[in-house]
């Protein structure tokens, strides 16, 4: 079976292979051959990831697949390899699995457009780059992943790169992720410092034997929630991910919802062996996630573009993600990647649809009744919003409900107001509910607000794009059960995760408890629909317009001005520091120069007196010249 | 036998004299009157000087002796040259004045 499993490593190369085939010929293919490539090496990857799976399942060992020897130094030798087990598996099925749909979608979303083949060359390129992070044994060959998904990421959000905009908005990601990859590779260089090892698992291996809580491992765990900030698009670095939206609406559902920004999340349940010895960091882990998850959720009330509002509630829900492996509960984490892949995946690939039908108008202001014209988009999109509203029976239920319970139960975050991060979260799920249904309800349901030219070309998407909504809708609604309350039943995705991951302690409350627990998040994802019931629905638009007056709806409109604050830290800053250097180079340089220039001719109208061309006035020079010389020469005689 | 130090005094008035001639006076011909006595008083110090060394028994006469030869011979080579292009110049400016002779400036 092992032998098996190493086919999997081959997963990467093949969509390496679909990206040099569409990069390098895709000009001389004709449509959809790019996309149907493209496809095929990512749900190829999608079969040798399933084969991977099964195999580790079966021997429930994890399967190291080496390619020899990076590179030597001294006594450091660094081995290039792919560590497949339990967690690694899992991240690659959802990426090729997810991938492998979007992809398809892709065929069909894309088609027309100029770039097309570029388009499937680039995101196959970032189906390996994925690939590549998550299954890497070392550090070292996960930065190479790390980097590889930015570059992609900056390649996609600024694909129509010849409106400014897109670009700038790339770009901003790009540079917003490098403070992040500063995090990184600081951080690599006190793990080796600290472990004198990249290798994932020598260090995991010997993190137990540290001191625990110590400073240092303290600094690895912030360098690395650092990093993951960047990524995952956490506070303080989260402003990238709204803008990110510049891209084609498959990438935003691929990369910006699905897989890259849980590279985060990755990253840390990775590395749980360190952040177990290093209670400091995983409780600030915790509280990033939560603040960040409560912030975005606010300020995806108040957008009014169709992907801005699902942009920051990816940034609320990976919030929760990150507050869950910061409460130490891992698998729940990872598990509401999962359901996340699925049903945000689908919203977005919803909202693309509903974009495509409309021809390219983004405004839900400009929205409405279109569930009635495009039946399979809104009732897709109905299940997903229903799941990440967190509506019991569907997977965002089950996996939102696992993370509110760890931060509740936790050991770590027990001393830390783990009661209050509860609280925050719970709050957050509210006003998820609500904003989804906002979202739902401005789009698919309520009056049809279209303009005329808009209205009547108002069409359901091709099956190309149906099928995989509806093959994602079955998936939202069924990957939850893998990770049922513990009290109910087996939990299979945390007993699987619990070989790849370090344990975390949580307290074990009564069964009453936990069913009060349940209660209370079933509560909480209907309150915040029927709010939103309340306020849409029953109150017209009259009650939302009135309550947009408030200065909190201003401020979520806004995403709380932190855009406009690093504009005036960073980027004011960086061009004023630029203008007073240009200033400094041509006021100080630049004229002391030309100042110079004009001493030169000043003192050569000096010298050029001398040059009289008169004869005797040399002859006149020479002679005291002469004399002067004599001169010395006695006077040195006489003083001798 | 007039001593040495008489020669000398010679010497350096009629060098003083020959340098006060070439700043002061402005046409070539006397310019070069002006380095001739330069020269010569040069030449008189040199053979007073040798009269004197041999006088005293201590070196030859012939080293002052050889080297005011040498400045003869130079001093005629020069005065030829000198005169010639005095006088390819006078053919084209109708003039002597060094003053006048600044054409190198910028």
């Amino acid at each position: 079976m092992t032998d098996l499993v190493q086919w999997a490593a081959l997963a990467p190369l093949l969509a390496l292979a679909g990206a040099f085939v569409n990069g390098l010929f895709g000009r001389s293919l004709k449509e959809p051959a790019p996309g149907i490539v493209g496809s095929v090496a990512v749900g190829a990857g999608f079969v040798l990831s399933l084969i991977a799976f099964f195999g580790v399942a079966g021997t429930g060992e994890a399967v190291r697949v080496g390619f020899g020897d990076f590179l030597t130094a001294g006594s450091f030798t660094l081995a290039l390899g792919f560590h497949l087990d339990q967690l690694s598996v899992l991240m690659m099925l959802i990426i090729t699995g997810v991938g492998f749909l979007i992809h398809v979608y892709s065929i069909g979303y894309m088609h027309g457009d100029p770039g097309y083949s570029r388009y499937f060359a680039q995101l196959n390129l970032f189906v390996a780059s994925m690939l590549v992070l998550v299954m890497a044994d070392s550090f070292v060959l996960m930065f190479v992943g790390w980097e590889g998904v930015g570059v992609c990421s900056f390649l996609l959000i600024g694909f129509w790169y010849r409106d400014l905009a897109n670009a700038s908005a790339g770009r901003k990601a790009f540079i917003v992720n490098r403070v992040g990859d500063v995090g990184f590779l600081l951080a690599m260089f006190l793990t080796f410092k600290v472990f004198g090892s990249l290798d994932i698992q020598t260090v995991s291996a010997m993190a137990p034997t540290m001191l625990y809580g110590s400073a240092v491992l303290t600094g690895i765990g912030l360098l690395y929630l650092l990093a993951a900030a960047g990524k995952s698009a956490q506070l303080p670095l989260h402003v990238w991910l709204p803008d990110a939206m510049a891209g084609p609406t498959p990438v935003s559902a691929l990369i910006h919802a699905a897989t890259m920004v849980t590279a985060g999340v990755y990253l840390i349940a990775r590395t749980s062996a360190v952040y177990a010895v290093a209670p400091g960091a995983l409780a600030t882990v915790a509280w990033v996630g939560v603040l960040t998850a409560l912030v975005a959720a606010i300020a995806a009330v108040g957008q009014t573009d169709i992907k801005r509002i699902l942009a920051y509630s990816t940034i609320s829900q990976v919030g929760f993600m990150i507050a869950a492996v910061g409460a130490g509960a891992y698998w729940a984490g990872i598990f509401h990647v999962l359901t996340h892949a699925f049903f945000k995946a689908l919203l977005f690939l919803g909202a693309g649809s509903v974009i495509h039908a409309l021809g390219g108008e983004q405004d839900v202001r400009k929205m409405g009744g279109l569930g009635r014209r495009m039946k399979v988009t809104g009732t897709t999109a109905l299940i997903a919003t229903l799941a990440i509203a967190g509506v019991p029976f569907l997977s965002g239920f089950f996996s939102k409900d696992a993370i509110v319970v760890a931060t509740f139960t936790s050991g770590v975050l027990g001393g830390v107001g783990g009661e209050v991060l509860y609280a925050l979260l719970m709050i957050t799920a509210g006003i998820t509910a609500f904003y989804m249904f906002r979202w739902y309800y401005l789009v698919f349901a309520g009056e049809e607000r279209l303009e005329r030219a808009v209205s009547d070309k108002v069409h359901e998407s091709p099956s190309v794009m149906t099928v995989p909504l509806v093959i994602l809708a079955v998936g939202s609604v069924l990957v939850g059960y893998l990770g049922l309350p513990a009290f109910l039943a087996d939990n299979r995705i945390a007993a699987w995760l619990g070989h790849a991951t370090a344990a975390g302690e949580f307290s074990h409350p009564s069964v009453a408890t936990e069913w009060l627990l349940l209660l209370a998040s079933v509560l909480v994802a209907f309150i915040g629909l029927a709010l939103g019931y309340w306020v849409y629905v029953v109150g017209k638009g009259a009650m939302a317009r009135r309550l947009g007056n408030t200065p909190l709806a201003g401020a979520s409109r806004g995403a709380f001005g932190v855009d406009a604050l690093y504009k005036a830290l960073f980027v004011d800053t960086g061009s004023g520091t630029a203008e007073a250097v240009t200033l400094l180079d041509r006021e100080v340089v630049d004229r002391g120069l030309v100042g110079l220039s004009g001493v030169v001719p000043l003192i050569g109208g000096l010298l050029r007196r001398w040059q009289s061309g008169q004869v005797r006035a040399y002859a006149f020079a020479m002679l005291l010249g002469a004399a002067g010389l004599l001169a010395a020469v006695a006077l040195v005689g006489v003083l001798k | 036998m007039v001593g040495t130090e008489y020669y000398v005094a010679l010497s350096a008035i009629l060098f003083a004299v020959g340098g006060v001639g070439v700043l002061t006076r402005r046409s070539a011909i006397m310019l070069f009157l002006s380095v001739e006595l330069m020269l010569n008083a040069a030449n008189l110090a040199m053979v007073a000087f040798a009269r004197s060394w041999s006088a005293s028994g201590t070196l030859t006469a012939l080293n002052g002796q050889t080297a005011v030869f040498i400045v003869l011979a130079v001093a005629a080579a020069e005065v030829s040259v000198g005169l010639g292009i005095l006088v390819a110049i006078f053919r084209n400016r109708v003039s002597t004045d060094v003053d006048e002779l600044s054409e190198v400036r910028a």
